[in-house]
């Protein structure tokens, strides 16, 4: 039996949209699949050693089920961010959901591999000493190298 | 059942049951069992897909007071 392949490309970089690339990549992985994540816009965030700035906003976000309703105009708040991100955070928590930090951690011992964009890098002028150090540098080409044969491709 | 090690994966949610029960079969030999209790409901059908998809033989999945207790087979 050929291994199989799965390619995830992140664009995302808010706590809710985190999620979904670590936990396919790492249950891929346990699944004896091959799995490359290529990060690019902001995504790339999700490859800094320190995830404490990745955060959640309620703004433009109507589908995020809040314990009240509430009205954009507050929701446009100082604090108001922090606040949403602290309260999803606690929920994760509470329900045994896995932290950013632990499925990515889950992701490396399992060996997926992570590729940033180094055209986006550039653009942001991200420092990569900023960044974990298991991490490779490319561009789209050398993506589909990957991607083009695997049996599965996502972009979130 | 006898098995030979236990996880414990209690309290955990999707993917974590399954990517430690992944790792738990890591350092095991072909033919013994792990035991695996978790709560998170989801795991009843990620356990039997995981097992489809890895070739490990899930011999049973039982319910017990809100526990869910599998006994994998390393393949």
């Amino acid at each position: 039996m050929t291994t199989k392949k799965m390619a995830i490309i992140a664009t995302k970089g808010t706590l809710d949209m985190a999620y979904p690339p670590f936990i396919l990549a790492s249950t891929a992985a346990a699944l004896g699949y091959d799995v490359q994540i290529f990060f690019t816009f902001y995504g790339l965030q999700l490859l800094r050693k320190d995830l404490s700035d990745v955060m959640i906003s309620p703004l433009a976000n109507p589908a995020m089920p809040m314990p009240v309703p509430m009205p954009v105009m507050v929701q446009m708040l100082p604090g108001m961010e922090s606040m949403a991100t602290m309260m999803m955070k606690q929920k994760l928590k509470k329900h045994g959901v896995a932290s950013l930090e632990e499925l990515r951690d889950l992701c490396l011992e399992a060996d997926v591999k992570f590729i940033a964009c180094q055209m986006t890098v550039d653009l942001f002028e991200f420092d990569k000493s900023e960044f974990i150090e298991n991490v490779e540098y490319g561009g789209a080409a050398m993506f589909f190298g990957f991607a083009g044969e695997t049996d599965i491709c996502l972009f979130v | 059942m006898n098995f030979d090690k236990e996880l414990n994966a209690r309290g955990l949610s999707c993917p974590l049951p399954i990517v430690k029960t992944k790792k738990s079969l890591a350092d095991m030999t072909s033919g013994q069992v792990l035991k695996v209790v978790a709560t998170d409901c989801g795991a009843v059908k990620d356990m039997q897909a995981f097992a489809d998809q890895t070739g490990n033989t899930l011999l049973s999945s039982t319910e017990e007071n809100s526990e869910y207790i599998f006994f994998m087979q390393k393949k």
